[in-house]
């Protein structure tokens, strides 16, 4: 079975998706994650989809459900690398993905997160966020 | 005696079908897709359109449907290539077309954009459907349109 | 709902049987007869062709112009069966109308006007009359009926003519079109981080969405997360093009940027409202130069005056 790797990054968790997910590597990606944000105690999930050519309404149900669930257990969720065609077909397809914070690129997304969260370690450098948080 | 406009017609070039039965041929067909429209030259964005419309009617095919086949052609008129998606299954049908049609309704657990998203991707949506008998869909997506 | 009225044909050729309401034509005699006088046709369309005072000697050479006529008789000639009726769209006629097609959009380009073309068909429909006349003396009525068929067969290849010479216009324009929509949307870098695209001219949904698109494209190009889109330059704004700007905002922030609509004129403002369109998802400024301004601001930037003269 495949899997997409979680890798844990100080207070945050990166997703890079490789592949174009069919349902089934979707709905474990979902359960896995929130698994994840739960044991590690994560306050941020980054997951790039830059790699990723086609997202339909489930696949943008199962990113709006990271969303939600990572935020009851404390964590925001920020994608980053949509391509424009997949923006564009997202739009027309009627799936503006309220709710859920975007960024250009992971650089970028990272500087989001750390602007929204407040990191309770004191050596993290706070530095000034580059992008607003334009998505809400 | 009459001369025939032939910009009107629609001719089918070429042919291919494709079974789906379980959700891996989903992927199969999703590249099938994208390999006929590249060869037309359809542009990123309307070959991203086409895909994702697919991928909506393959999931209601093998979700409500049981399964059933893809017909894949490439179609020309005039000027301009398109590819044209024929989605038939032998399920229950949909009692109420314009009900399934609507934004947000869903029998399943869906968000309900599959149908109504899918018309709102392509040029051309035709859909059929007998209770009892099955339901066809035909999808059309010119290379520039 | 259902606008699928397509037909599928798989050979032009199979359905020609709705046309046989007219049995078929030309007796085996004329074709037998055309095909002998072919020469003598060929002679006289040319006689014809030369005499004619809108000949366009500066387009097309006399040599040139010998060749193509004689290519195309020879077409009609070996094409005039007697199985075939006057469906221009059966097999038979394939080879005949790929001809005249290739001459038509040739002359097209090359400027010819429709009446010039129209006149290099209708001098030979005269060559083909005129030898039928000569040949048949002692049969009137065959004459007539003959007659008719050949300018039944004319008038169809002219329709093809000017169709095919129609299109090869639309070709030319609808290229030229494409251009315009390419040269018209440049995307410009303004500071780093922060693109313009100046739109000038009607948006409609074709425009919109090579505007769309390029935005896009350079917003991952250049990695920026700022866009202001400039619409001084738009005459108006109807819901339809309302929606397209509200898609292309909504778009750019699922890529993780933000789009700024500036350059809306008061009259723009009105029409906004009046049509009851919603943008207040939508940043909006009245100036480009404001839209600059906000930008700054959102990326923590500051333009200042220097208060003291620096020495350089």
């Amino acid at each position: 079975m495949d899997k997409i790797p979680i890798l844990r990054m100080g207070a945050f968790l990166l997703v890079t998706i490789q592949v174009d997910l069919y349902d089934r590597l979707a709905l474990n990606l979902e359960a896995d994650l929130v698994q994840t944000v739960n044991k590690t105690n994560a306050k941020g999930v980054l997951i790039d989809i830059s790699a990723v050519s086609i997202v339909d309404s489930f696949m943008g149900r199962i990113i709006g459900n990271i969303a939600g669930m990572s935020k009851i257990l404390d964590a925001e969720t920020v994608v980053v690398g949509m391509q424009p065609a997949v923006a564009i077909t997202l739009i027309e397809l009627g799936l503006p993905l309220k709710g859920v914070h975007t960024a250009l690129d992971v650089e970028k997304g990272m500087s989001l997160l750390k602007s929204m969260i407040d990191l309770s370690d004191p050596d993290e450098d706070q530095e000034a966020p580059e992008d607003d948080n334009f998505a809400e | 005696m009459k001369i025939k406009k032939l910009p009107k017609m629609i001719i089918s070039l070429n042919k291919d079908s494709i079974p789906v039965s379980k959700e891996q041929d989903a992927v199969f067909l999703k590249n099938r897709v994208r390999e006929v429209a590249v060869k037309i030259k359809m542009g990123l964005v309307n070959q991203t359109r086409l895909i994702t419309a697919a991928s909506e009617l393959v999931r209601n095919m093998l979700r409500y449907g049981n399964g059933g086949i893809c017909l894949i052609e490439v179609v020309s008129s005039g000027r301009i290539n398109g590819v044209r998606l024929t989605f038939s299954d032998k399920g229950p049908g949909i009692a109420d077309i314009s009900q399934a049609m609507r934004d947000g309704f869903s029998t399943g657990k869906s968000l309900g954009l599959g149908l109504p998203g899918a018309k709102r991707l392509v040029n051309e949506f035709d859909i059929k459907s007998k209770v009892g008998e099955g339901t066809t869909i035909t999808i059309l997506k010119w290379a520039n349109g | 709902m259902s606008t699928f009225g397509l037909i599928q044909l798989h050979k032009p050729g199979s359905y020609s049987l709705t046309f046989n309401l007219y049995p078929s034509l030309m007796s085996i005699n004329t074709q037998q007869l055309l095909q002998k006088k072919k020469k003598n046709i060929l002679e006289l369309w040319m006689r014809n062709q030369l005499a004619d005072e809108g000949l366009r000697e500066d387009l097309i050479s006399n040599e040139e112009l010998r060749s193509q006529s004689e290519e195309l008789i020879t077409a009609l000639v070996s094409n005039l069966t007697a199985e075939n009726s006057v469906d221009l769209n059966s097999d038979e006629w394939s080879p005949v109308v790929e001809i005249l097609g290739g001459i038509a959009i040739t002359r097209a380009r090359q400027g010819f006007s429709p009446r010039e073309t129209g006149n290099f068909l209708f001098s030979l429909k005269e060559a083909l009359l005129e030898v039928l006349q000569e040949e048949i003396t002692n049969d009137p009525q065959a004459l007539f009926n003959e007659s008719i068929k050949i300018n039944r067969i004319m008038d169809n290849l002219s329709v093809v003519t000017f169709e095919t010479f129609i299109k090869g216009r639309e070709e030319v324009i609808l290229r030229q079109t494409d251009e315009i929509t390419e040269i018209s949307t440049p995307v410009i870098r303004l500071w780093d981080g922060i693109l313009a695209l100046p739109i000038i001219g009607t948006l409609d949904s074709a425009r919109t969405q090579v505007v769309m698109e390029n935005l896009l494209q350079e917003i991952v190009a250049t990695g920026s997360s700022i866009a202001i889109l400039d619409i001084s330059g738009v005459p108006a704004v109807d819901s339809l093009v309302a929606q397209h700007l509200i898609k292309t905002v909504s778009a750019t922030r699922l890529m993780g940027a933000e789009c700024i609509i500036s350059g809306i004129r008061p009259e723009i403002a009105q029409t906004v409202v009046h049509l009851g369109i919603d943008l207040s998802n939508i940043i909006t400024k009245a100036t480009l130069a404001s839209a600059l301004a906000y930008a700054f601001k959102s990326m923590r930037l500051e333009v200042r005056k220097i208060n003291t003269v620096q020495k350089f």
